[in-house]
């Protein structure tokens, strides 16, 4: 099957090769969480577009490009393609209280607090579009680290 | 609110949201479906009646970390719970770390490991198969990873095979997940409390 993470890592060789296919579930598992995260049938507020955006800015957090481009190469809506640049705080589509949150939680997850989601709340996002965000957020920050892990297992540094 | 822990423990907190989750009587039947609720079971935590808000994630995730927490072969039990709790601890998440190091003393049925990271921190003296599996997780889990060769090369040096280290890999990455759900959604409180 046709998989991000293998896609993004390219050829492996060897014991890599032999212990990717012993966690072969894992990586199926690993596809279907990222078409429930960025593709999902109920979008919430998030459509499509907005999550490829968020998730292609999270990446360029990780220092991941290609990652980032995998994901930037999927939005259409243009009006949105420049939240995938980490440089840009949302305020042109109105959205700077989400990439505030989405920054924080991405890259300063520690200092995470009851005021942020309170922030969300007042800014009027729903509880149910919340747990939306931290879901992308959260599968995001877990992909990302298999794909910088693996690249290291390959010797792909 | 003065319930709320901000220390580590092993003794596993209660955990209280901070959005409202999602009630029984009005889940539709694709949540239902997905908390597995039938007539004999309706308890449902409220992380999990939390994370039903967004039902499609939900049912792919519990599998993915089961699959990564228990399949068999590879890396042992105890050394995946090492490993998440590297990544809870670089997070700050009080309540993965606490039931991750609950976990990793009942399987090891020794405390120590845990004591010693939780008095000490991330530095504390473990063991050289311990520390390396621990700075691997614990580099991959910031943000971003600053997880290198020399990670690599020392579990490898500690005798980890490509099986060890690729579920190394994924418990930490899990737990770069389930931080920022359990962290960032609600407070670890004292039972009780």
């Amino acid at each position: 099957m046709t998989s991000t993470l293998t896609n993004l890592l390219g050829p492996t060789t060897g014991a890599v090769t032999t212990a990717l296919d012993g966690r072969a579930s894992i990586v199926a598992a690993t596809q279907g969480a990222e078409n429930a995260v960025l593709t999902p049938r109920e979008t919430g507020a998030w459509s499509h577009d907005l999550r490829h955006a968020l998730a292609a800015r999270i990446a360029a957090q990780h220092d991941e490009p290609d990652a980032a481009e995998h994901y930037r190469s999927k939005i259409n809506d243009s009006t949105l393609a420049n939240l995938a640049d980490p440089q840009n705080d949302g305020s042109d589509q109105g959205l700077a209280h989400v990439c505030a949150f989405m920054d924080r939680v991405a890259q300063q997850t520690r200092d995470v607090n009851a005021q942020d989601i309170k922030d969300l709340q007042s800014a009027g996002v729903s509880d149910a579009d919340i747990v939306r965000l931290c879901e992308l957020n959260a599968f995001l920050a877990y992909q990302l680290r298999v794909l910088a892990g693996l690249r290291l297992l390959g010797g792909k540094a | 609110m003065s319930n709320v822990i901000t220390k580590f423990t092993r003794s596993v907190p209660a955990w209280k949201p901070r959005v409202t989750p999602v009630s029984l009587d009005s889940a539709t039947p694709e949540q239902l479906d997905a908390l597995q609720v039938t007539p004999s079971n309706t308890k449902v935590s409220d992380y999990v009646l939390t994370l039903a808000h967004d039902v499609e994630v939900l049912k792919v995730r519990s599998p993915l970390f089961n699959g990564i927490m228990y399949d068999k072969g590879g890396m042992s039990r105890a050394e995946r719970e090492l490993s998440a709790l590297a990544a809870s601890m670089v997070n700050h998440c009080i309540y993965c770390a606490a039931v991750h190091a609950d976990r990793h003393a009942q399987l090891e049925k020794d405390t120590a490991v845990t004591d010693a990271l939780f008095t000490n921190g991330a530095k504390a003296d473990l063991g050289p198969r311990d520390r390396a599996i621990f700075d691997f997780a614990y580099a991959l889990a910031q943000t971003p990873p600053v997880a290198d060769e020399t990670h690599v090369q020392a579990v490898r040096d500690a005798g980890l095979d490509e099986a060890e280290i690729l579920d190394l890999i994924l418990s930490s990455a899990l737990f770069g997940w389930a931080n920022r759900l359990m962290h960032v959604l609600g407070d670890p409180v004292r039972k009780n409390g």
